[in-house]
């Protein structure tokens, strides 16, 4: 299967250089993956034989269960390397970690890096397929598609929806994926934040920026509310996090001000109190825990896709048949 | 040491004299002895046929980094100093940030002589302006000078300090020599890795914006204007800070500056795709940037084309973006680069281009050559304007292979680098 020419390519490196059809055939192809995890044995022979290693060069929990459970239900062969335990402690680098790991004649790597560019180092060198599950500041594609599902499933559409970021635009990963993925899906895309967390020329990606949380939850449909990281609070970005809080934390308060209810989403871990206010977390509106389930489907249709599987295939596919 | 050369029939471009015309020039014991048309030499002259070659003034770069001592593996004074010649130069300045610094007159000693021993292009050695480059107290500024120090500088850091800064163009003024600085203001460029813009907010990199070698160069220009002393700015990337220098020239602050071929040449866009054969400190910037620092070599704003020659191992390079080094090899492709790019995209014409890659340079430094001037030293440079060659970093003589322009078709290449009536490098 190998053989077969993935459409989207041999890699996920990132949701900017994939067109809009190439991300709606992604989301399409997860429809279908949805359902397996319900199942009372959740598992299909989609990727039987294949070898993949889940490479994390950073802390992780949520994106890398989710993989791994993806992989596990397409019953695809999985190792995990957790940099602290890895070589790459030791002073390997890079470049010799890729060449270690192509000689084991692995077909697909998963993997996160603390440097922006990583994911596209490591495809350039190896032929396996690479899924980039996040690199530097750079893109997390998985969690812009698993973003875009979510709001497919809850809005009935992306074209013509009003999506604003609010939160550390300038060190987020998810942010550059949501903002991609988003304008090519038809979406108009806001940020909001502290001018501080505001990279320069984020305008010029096409999307709007908004100071205040104030105006974005009256301008935007869908808020997708970022973690900030208390190291940001630490390099001196923000004063304080209870000032954070108090002038760009999503209340109820503030979105009860709303002309309309707006869907809330987080890519966690949350820090209940700061970014977010627990009420809103756990209140109607959220979908932040069908974000989690939509991960486990949209991971899936990324692995079938890349080993060779088509779109139209995907419901037949997990039937029985390989991919 | 060396005998009789006549360069025969070459086309003589000397910008210190105005002189640009065939003839014939006539090397005798190291020194240029007659220029001229149709020259007799003695029998025992070696007659290079220079028909369709450009012959100039040797070529000088007063910035490479030649790595020793300390970091053999990227480049030795002895290999960079055949790079140089290789490039067509017959004079280098090599920075002292290596491992250690060249911080005492041992160390500036040993580099001469390192230099000497080479029998290739002529090193000159530049001190630091602080002890270890740690920008606390004057390093022996006075006696490395005596022992061949012809500039300090702590390149690779600016000295952030603007008290020491002060101090430094003081006490400099002494013995004439220029205090070079490589201005950045860490405090706004120091998480960075590229030009903060548009291309940096897309890969997810830490940027340096313009705003903090801007900083810098005002304040080093004020420090100048305010000490009388003598302020060479490395490696000008930014269009402010080309006017700014353009405005402290018209108020007769001494400052000269230097551009680099990549500076000169690229944008930030050559990051595209994680390149870290593209990242150099101060960092690719915009076409606006670029265009400025351009005009600024053409008006004599920007004094020296310098090549900032930055070399580092493969393995260091083929790494995360965030986890290379700065830098980029530049002596064995800059003068075909400035033919190609400058003189063929008509920036600035062959006499300004021969000017500014060794009058110029020779001036600010207090160098050696820089002219042709009968009884001045024999450092010459020929090279065929015509010639089109493909950059192949294998090829090169340096031990490193760090550059952009690998793969660029160029034309314009050395054929013959003299220095001191002696062929150090034929081609």
């Amino acid at each position: 299967m190998n053989q077969m020419t993935s459409p989207l390519g041999k890699d996920l490196v990132g949701l900017e250089r994939l067109s809009g059809q190439q991300i709606r055939a992604i989301l399409d192809t997860a429809e279908p993956f949805k359902e397996i995890s319900e199942r009372r044995i959740k598992k299909v022979p989609v990727l039987r034989g294949k070898t993949i290693v889940n490479l994390f060069f950073e802390a992780s929990t949520r994106t890398r269960v989710s993989f791994e459970f993806a992989e596990k239900r397409l019953s695809a062969d999985t190792v995990n390397i957790a940099a602290a335990s890895s070589s790459v402690s030791k002073g390997e680098t890079l470049v010799d970690t890729a060449r270690n790991l192509e000689a084991m004649r692995i077909d697909m790597v998963v993997m996160r890096h603390g440097s922006s560019g990583a994911a596209r180092f490591l495809a350039d060198r190896i032929p396996s397929n690479v899924i980039n599950a996040g690199d530097g500041w750079h893109e997390h594609p998985t969690q812009g598609l698993l973003d875009m599902l979510t709001i497919r499933d809850h809005m009935g559409r992306l074209d013509g929806l009003k999506v604003c970021i609010v939160g550390d635009i300038r060190h987020s990963r998810v942010a550059r994926s949501n903002i991609y993925g988003l304008l090519k899906m038809g979406a108009e895309v806001a940020v909001c934040g502290p001018q501080t967390l505001l990279p320069q020329g984020i305008g010029d990606l096409g999307v709007h920026v908004l100071s205040r949380v104030e105006d974005a939850i009256q301008w935007a449909d869908v808020l997708n509310v970022l973690r900030l990281q208390l190291e940001r609070m630490q390099a001196g970005y923000v004063p304080s996090l209870r000032e954070y809080n108090r002038i760009w934390g999503v209340s109820t308060a503030r979105l009860e001000r709303a002309p309309r209810d707006l869907l809330i989403l987080h890519p966690g871990p949350m820090n209940r109190g700061v970014e977010i206010d627990s009420d809103v977390a756990d209140g109607p509106h959220s979908v932040i825990l069908n974000q989690v389930t939509n991960g486990v489907a949209v991971r899936m249709a990324v692995l079938y896709l890349l080993a060779g599987g088509q779109p139209e295939k995907a419901e037949a596919a997990k039937q029985g048949g390989e991919a | 040491m060396s005998g009789k050369i006549l360069l025969r029939g070459g086309r003589v471009l000397d910008p210190s004299q105005k002189l640009d015309d065939v003839r014939d020039v006539y090397l005798v014991d190291g020194q240029v002895a007659t220029i001229g048309e149709r020259l007799t030499p003695g029998d025992d002259a070696h007659v290079i046929d220079c028909d369709r070659l450009v012959v100039t003034p040797g070529l000088i770069d007063v910035h490479v980094h030649l790595r020793e001592p300390g970091e053999e593996h990227k480049e030795t004074i002895t290999t960079g100093a055949r790079a140089a010649a290789a490039g067509g130069f017959t004079a280098v300045c090599a920075m002292p940030n290596t491992d250690p610094p060249v911080d005492d007159p041992a160390a500036v000693g040993f580099v001469v002589s390192e230099g000497r021993r080479a029998g290739a292009a002529r090193v000159y050695p530049v001190g630091c302006i602080s002890v270890g480059r740690r920008g606390e107290r004057l390093a022996l500024i006075g006696e490395m000078v005596e022992a061949g120090a012809v500039a300090v500088t702590d390149d690779g850091s600016p000295v952030m300090d603007s008290g020491l800064m002060r101090l430094a163009l003081e006490y400099s003024l002494a013995f004439g020599i220029p205090v070079a600085d490589h201005p950045e203001d860490l405090g706004l460029s120091g998480r960075g890795h590229m030009n903060e813009g548009l291309v940096s907010t897309r890969l997810g990199l830490p940027g340096k914006p313009n705003a903090a070698e801007d900083t810098h160069i005002m304040r080093d220009l004020l420090l100048a204007e305010l000490t009388g002393g003598r302020i060479h700015l490395q490696h000008v990337s930014t269009a402010l800070g080309v006017e700014m220098i353009r405005q402290a020239k018209a108020r007769g602050v001494r400052v000269s500056a230097e551009a680099t071929p990549h500076h000169l040449i690229l944008t930030d866009e050559a990051v595209e795709g994680y390149r870290t054969e593209a990242k150099m400190n101060p960092p690719l910037r915009s076409v606006a940037d670029v265009a400025a620092v351009r005009a600024g070599l053409a008006d004599g704003t920007l004094d020296v084309v310098a090549t900032d020659h930055a070399p580092h191992h493969y393995d260091e390079k083929e790494a995360a973006f965030t986890d290379a080094p700065n830098g980029v090899v530049g002596l064995e492709t800059s003068l075909a680069l400035m033919l190609t790019r400058l003189v063929g995209e008509g920036v600035i014409d062959l006499p300004t281009l021969v000017d500014r890659m060794s009058c110029q340079p020779a001036r600010v430094f207090g160098l050696l050559g820089g002219t042709l001037a009968p009884g001045g030293v024999a450092d010459v440079t020929v090279f065929d304007p015509e010639a089109e060659w493909t950059v192949d970093p294998k090829a090169f003589r340096s031990k490193s292979r760090n550059t952009p322009f690998g793969g660029w078709t160029v034309k314009g290449q050395a054929r013959c680098t003299i220095v001191g009536g002696r062929v150090v490098f034929e081609r």
